[in-house]
């Protein structure tokens, strides 16, 4: 399989299950507990998902805590295995190869060169008693980059873009707000111009004003640089604003997906229209 | 109470051997080993009293230093505790010397193709300032990802201008492994390329054996911008032999104050100062 030509990222029959399975839930038609296995308790945290990605798209998966969101992106960002299933990226080999069979050096270096990863809480994407220029350096160098010139250049660059004031560059992220941290830990991401970025919950637990901030910078981002993005979130306010499509999850599964708006002002499935009628 | 062969049982010493075999094949993987109880504490140069131990035989002639001295209590002990227990002959000479013990130092006199140098090691691991766990730094060295290390020396450079890291410097060695080379100063970095002798360091506490075979290539971490530098020893002299750019102590003369330098490797000095028509 090949990745078609405006396709960015390219996921089929993606599943994680915690626990060995057994006949009756790996099963097609497996009625399950919610996502656990009544019979084994397998936890199907993502069972059977498929995707595309488009080139400058922004994607947005909506759905409620356990629903699998966090764990789809952990394993596109590979923090986590896939238990089963493809995943192609259009920038390694042309999408020619399923990533998941390659090898642990080999990933690493696509989340090193082609990923960029925010996550909810800036403790696991930053090294907090570093200081945040070096915090976007690390990013670069391990795309490669060894010039400390070019580096520091780049993170000035990055910290403006995103409002970190350049008199605090070598203090540790440690010594930041809340939403200085997130902002800096996308900074970090972008330095090396990731063809892919994913964003998981990034603005939960952020004040609205700097939410407003944050989300204002992603949309300029990916409007300029034409980035493609994953953005979790389970704030449809958000969605709405940033997303082009949506997908929505529930106990591990996708069960609705299509134009946000379309979705928004029409949902189809019981528990989207559950979602979207208690947020108005 | 009769002692065995170069105090260790036989069982110990093969089992050191081999996995002094296996370090050597694989330039500078740390190799886990027994690390075993000996007269002195972990810490105080176990790991290359093992080697030492494991691979001295009746014809080996040996030699101890503990930071360029012959004489110190610790290089006196560990020499005397080896030959009570092996009765092979010792040296103070570099040349005449099969098998080298040393802490913190590479000899100034160049390695012959017969001698093999151990070097004591406190902490063998270079990633371990930027990752605590065991398991993760295992996995960062077989994805050959080594951005921490680089981290911390760019850190360096942020905070402070230039990399200060004066002894321990990363290298990384025949293109593959970065090692911490033992609190060597980096004076001696590029000592360890392409010897026509062996290095083996030997960490007791942190039960590793990791070797550089005999012309291996060791380089040491630098960026284009900010390449390594040694230590320049060349405006000053030794006080004692007037010999200049080997590697110096800068010392205090307590009845005038006045800051004079000396040549660290003693037994260097001596043997310059024997030859006739010596600087001095």
């Amino acid at each position: 399989m090949k990745t078609a030509d405006n396709v960015a990222l390219c996921v089929r029959n993606f599943s994680k299950h915690y626990g060995d399975g057994c006949a009756y839930c790996m099963d097609e038609d497996a009625v399950l507990d919610r996502n656990i296995c009544p019979e084994c308790g397998t936890i199907h945290a993502c069972s059977d998902i498929s995707f595309d990605l488009h080139k400058g798209e922004i994607l947005g998966i909506v759905g409620e805590s356990g629903s699998g969101k966090s764990t789809l992106m952990k394993m596109l960002y590979f923090d986590q295995e896939a238990s089963s299933g493809e995943y192609h990226l259009a920038d390694f080999l042309d999408g020619d190869r399923d990533v998941l069979k390659l090898s642990s050096r080999q990933k690493r270096q696509i989340r090193n060169e082609i990923l960029g990863m925010v996550y909810q809480n800036p403790v696991y994407g930053l090294k907090m008693e570093f200081s945040a220029i070096s915090n976007i350096a690390e990013k670069l160098i391990a795309s490669g980059s060894r010039n400390v010139g070019d580096m520091t250049a780049t993170g000035d660059h990055f910290l403006g873009k995103v409002n970190i004031p350049l008199n605090r560059k070598y203090e540790p992220p440690v010594n930041f707000s809340g939403g200085m941290q997130q902002r800096v830990q996308i900074a970090k991401a972008l330095s090396n111009y990731p063809p892919v970025l994913l964003l998981d919950e990034v603005t939960t637990g952020l004040d609205l004003s700097v939410q407003a901030d944050v989300l204002e910078l992603i949309k300029e981002i990916q409007r300029e640089l034409g980035i493609s993005m994953i953005v979790v979130s389970h704030d449809l306010a958000i969605i709405r604003m940033l997303c082009d499509r949506t997908m929505v999850m529930l106990d591990g599964s996708v069960i609705e997906s299509g134009i946000t708006d379309q979705i928004l002002e029409d949902p189809q499935h019981a528990y989207t229209q559950q979602l979207v009628y208690s947020i108005l | 109470m009769r002692q065995n062969y170069a105090f260790l049982d036989e069982n110990s010493k093969k089992e050191i051997r081999r996995k002094t075999l296996k370090a050597i094949s694989i330039p500078g993987y740390q190799v886990p080993f027994a690390s075993r109880e000996l007269p002195i504490a972990r810490g105080w140069g176990t790991g290359g009293l093992q080697l030492t131990l494991s691979l001295i035989g009746q014809a080996d002639i040996l030699k101890v230093i503990d930071q360029g001295s012959d004489e110190s209590v610790n290089a006196v002990n560990i020499r005397r505790l080896i030959q009570d227990t092996t009765g092979v002959t010792d040296t103070i000479h570099t040349d005449e010397a099969t098998l080298i013990q040393s802490r913190h130092r590479i000899p100034e006199v160049p390695l012959k193709p017969y001698q093999i140098l151990v070097l004591q090691v406190p902490l063998p691991e270079p990633l371990r300032p930027v990752e605590p766990s065991e398991r993760i730094t295992k996995q960062l060295h077989a994805d050959k990802e080594y951005s921490g290390a680089w981290l911390r020396l760019f850190e360096q450079i942020m905070r402070y201008g230039s990399i200060t890291d004066d002894a321990d410097y990363p290298v990384l060695v025949g293109g593959r492994y970065v090692m911490a080379p033992s609190p060597i100063p980096r004076f001696d970095n590029p000592k360890l390329e392409g010897n026509d002798g062996l290095i083996l360091l030997g960490a007791g506490r942190e039960k590793k054996i990791y070797a550089v075979p005999p012309y291996t290539t060791v380089t040491s971490l630098a960026f284009l911008d900010h390449p390594f530098e040694v230590e320049s020893f060349d405006d000053v002299t030794c006080r004692e032999s007037g010999l200049t750019g080997v590697y110096m102590d800068e010392l205090i003369d307590e009845t005038t104050g006045e800051t004079y330098y000396m040549t660290n490797d003693t037994s260097y000095m001596i043997e310059e100062m024997n030859k006739e028509g010596s600087v001095k």
